[in-house]
């Protein structure tokens, strides 16, 4: 379980977080907002990238908000990127083991956990293949596949499918359904492809203007109100 | 996506038959060891004992000394070649390091009765905690600023070697001796006194210091190092200590470079502080650039870049001076048609000529071609 409360993030005049509380209790749960609403705000503070003005982030008992960013990572914060971010020049294999060495673990049992978690994500591609020789859709799941391997705790996933044609999504969703049953990490999935967070997340959760609108069950959360005002645009004020 | 369609032999063994299955559990799979995977490592260490067999034979004693640099010179590039290709951290100062190797293995040879095996480990070492000191910078500065601060620290180190002297068997903590007439040479290993040995003797060090960045390359440094060049953010969420491996690069580099320094000392025997200026660190970063900063074969190129063509010109009684033009065309070349150097784009070159001789020929006897 993470909770966070009052978290707030300051870059010069704008707050893209200002005062968020929120609680991800388990399983696969979703994050929405519309653009600017400070949700990779709030995977950068979660990940060490910035440090938020105010606020705390309680992760399974833990202050997060101490720790290192890289030892967030060893610790069993991981996570995907806008961008997909896979390292070009090294194979398959070795993007994942890169960050399974670096977590605490048996070496005896790196090379099959690295193997089995490249197995998880479904890549077809030989583990060996290196990745500049991948398409986008295998190069997201070796980004997947990192997150994965080991051990870890809390695993997000900043818009996995963003540019992925349907089946590769659809794939995607399958693999994503399946983290909290296969690593027991609380999954938080950021993306703006409601079919894929609706059929992944339990719960949801939606962020606007830096702060929590609303939350609860997925479905419960899409047909909220103020939830489709945030999309739409506030009327109002038009 | 093209990746849907991408299926391997591993995989038609595996997956034959069955849709794949999100999370089904196969084997452990091996990395299959294919003979052309062998080809390369074979090539190469041909080519190197025929080098080491052969070069001391058929060349004279100028040229043997000229591989000698080469060899020696592969080991700086090597070291420029790692922080520049594998990190992304461009540094001018790597000629600066060389002189401190040199400085302190000249130092170690005249003051210590040591072993040359050992003085080279020791230059190294301790060039290894200065070097790395270089390297700071790098913690906070990239790019043009990392340069221009390896530039400056270059510069620095170079008017201290300048002050203090280069060791000429004198005493004290300089070993510089101003008043003596005869200045007795610096030591060379016992088992290679004579030009041919040393060239052997550098070869054989090399080979060793090329080893130890090649397991350093395939190993957990070498992927984080890969991770740190092409994003930091995504070195960071896979747990890597950017801070660390950083100084690690500038160690190993420095570390290298420093035996190098050992060996600059024993091939010229006499050392002062025109040996080393601050010009050759920029120098190295263009032969490196334009070998190929990405593999290790280019430092080899760039080394030969550097110190045979120098050679040649002096035997042809052209001033070398005519190489920084050379090397100015050369680096504007690379950085404009060939990014990744000489190294990678010398065979495409090569396969471009022979498909277009084959072409030729090809056209030259239509009756060849089968009928359709």
């Amino acid at each position: 379980m993470i909770e966070v409360s009052g978290l707030t993030v300051r870059f010069g005049g704008v707050t893209p977080l200002d005062g968020m509380d929120v609680k991800f209790e388990s399983g696969t749960c979703g994050l929405i907002g519309p653009n600017g609403a400070g949700k990779t705000t709030f995977f950068n503070v979660l990940s060490g990238f910035v440090r938020p003005a105010t606020g705390t982030v309680d992760a399974f008992g833990e202050n997060l908000l101490k720790m290192a960013h890289f030892r967030r990572a060893r610790w069993g914060v991981r996570r995907t990127f806008q961008t997909e971010q896979a390292i070009e020049e090294l194979s398959i294999y070795d993007n994942v083991a890169m960050v399974h060495e670096q977590s605490k673990g048996s070496s005896g049992s790196r090379r099959e956990e690295t193997l089995e978690s490249i197995d998880f994500v479904g890549i077809k591609s030989d583990p060996y293949a290196h990745v500049n020789t991948l398409g986008a859709g295998e190069r997201r799941l070796v980004e997947v596949a990192r997150a994965v391997v080991g051990k870890p705790k809390l695993v997000l996933l900043d818009e996995p499918a963003a540019g992925l044609p349907e089946e590769e999504t659809e794939h995607l969703s399958n693999v994503i359904r399946k983290i909290p049953e296969h690593t027991g990490a609380l999954t938080i999935l950021v993306d703006h492809d409601m079919s894929l967070v609706s059929g992944c997340c339990e719960t949801t959760a939606v962020l606007d203007f830096g702060k929590l609108i609303s939350s609860g069950p997925t479905d419960q959360v899409l047909r909220d109100e103020r939830v489709i005002r945030a999309y739409l645009g506030t009327e109002e004020n038009v | 996506m093209e990746s849907a369609g991408v299926k391997t032999a591993d995989d038609t063994t595996a997956n034959e038959g069955t849709a794949p299955e999100v999370g089904s559990r196969q084997s452990p799979r091996r990395p299959r060891i294919e003979p052309r995977s062998l080809v390369r490592p074979v090539v190469i260490a041909a080519l190197v004992l025929l080098a080491l067999l052969l070069i001391p034979s058929i060349f004279s004693l100028y040229y043997v000394d000229a591989w000698t640099q080469v060899a020696i010179y592969s080991i700086v590039t090597l070291g420029l070649g790692l922080l520049v290709g594998r990190v992304g951290m461009v540094s001018l100062g790597q000629g600066a390091v060389l002189a401190l190797g040199a400085w302190v293995a000249a130092r170690l040879l005249f003051a210590t009765g040591l072993p040359y095996p050992l003085v080279l480990l020791f230059a190294g070492l301790i060039t290894m905690v200065l070097g790395t000191l270089v390297g700071l910078p790098a913690l906070r500065l990239s790019g043009l600023y990392l340069a221009l601060i390896t530039l400056m620290l270059a510069g620095a180190i170079t008017v201290v070697l300048t002050t203090i002297n280069f060791p000429n068997g004198g005493s004290g903590f300089t070993g510089y001796d101003g008043s003596t007439v005869h200045i007795p040479p610096i030591r060379r290993p016992s088992v290679a006194t004579t030009d041919p040995a040393f060239f052997r003797y550098s070869m054989i060090v090399a080979i060793v210091m090329f080893v130890l960045v090649f397991f350093h390359i395939r190993g957990r440094p070498g992927r984080a190092w890969a991770a740190i060049r092409q994003s930091e953010s995504a070195a960071l969420a896979a747990g890597i200590n950017t801070t660390f491996y950083k100084l690690w690069a500038f160690a190993l580099a420095s570390f290298v470079t420093g035996v190098a320094g050992g060996l600059v000392a024993g091939s010229f025997r006499y050392l002062n502080s025109l040996t080393f200026t601050t010009q050759d660190s920029i120098t190295l970063l263009a032969v490196v650039l334009m070998g190929g900063a990405y593999s290790m074969t280019g430092a080899v190129i760039a080394a030969f870049l550097l110190k045979f063509l120098q050679a040649l010109l002096n035997d042809w009684g052209v001033s070398p001076d005519w190489l920084t033009i050379l090397f100015g065309i050369g680096v504007l070349q690379v950085l404009t048609t060939a990014p990744r150097g000489i190294v990678e784009q010398f065979p495409k070159d090569m396969a471009r000529l022979g498909r277009l001789i084959a072409g030729l020929f090809r056209r030259r006897t239509p009756a060849a071609e089968p009928a359709e």
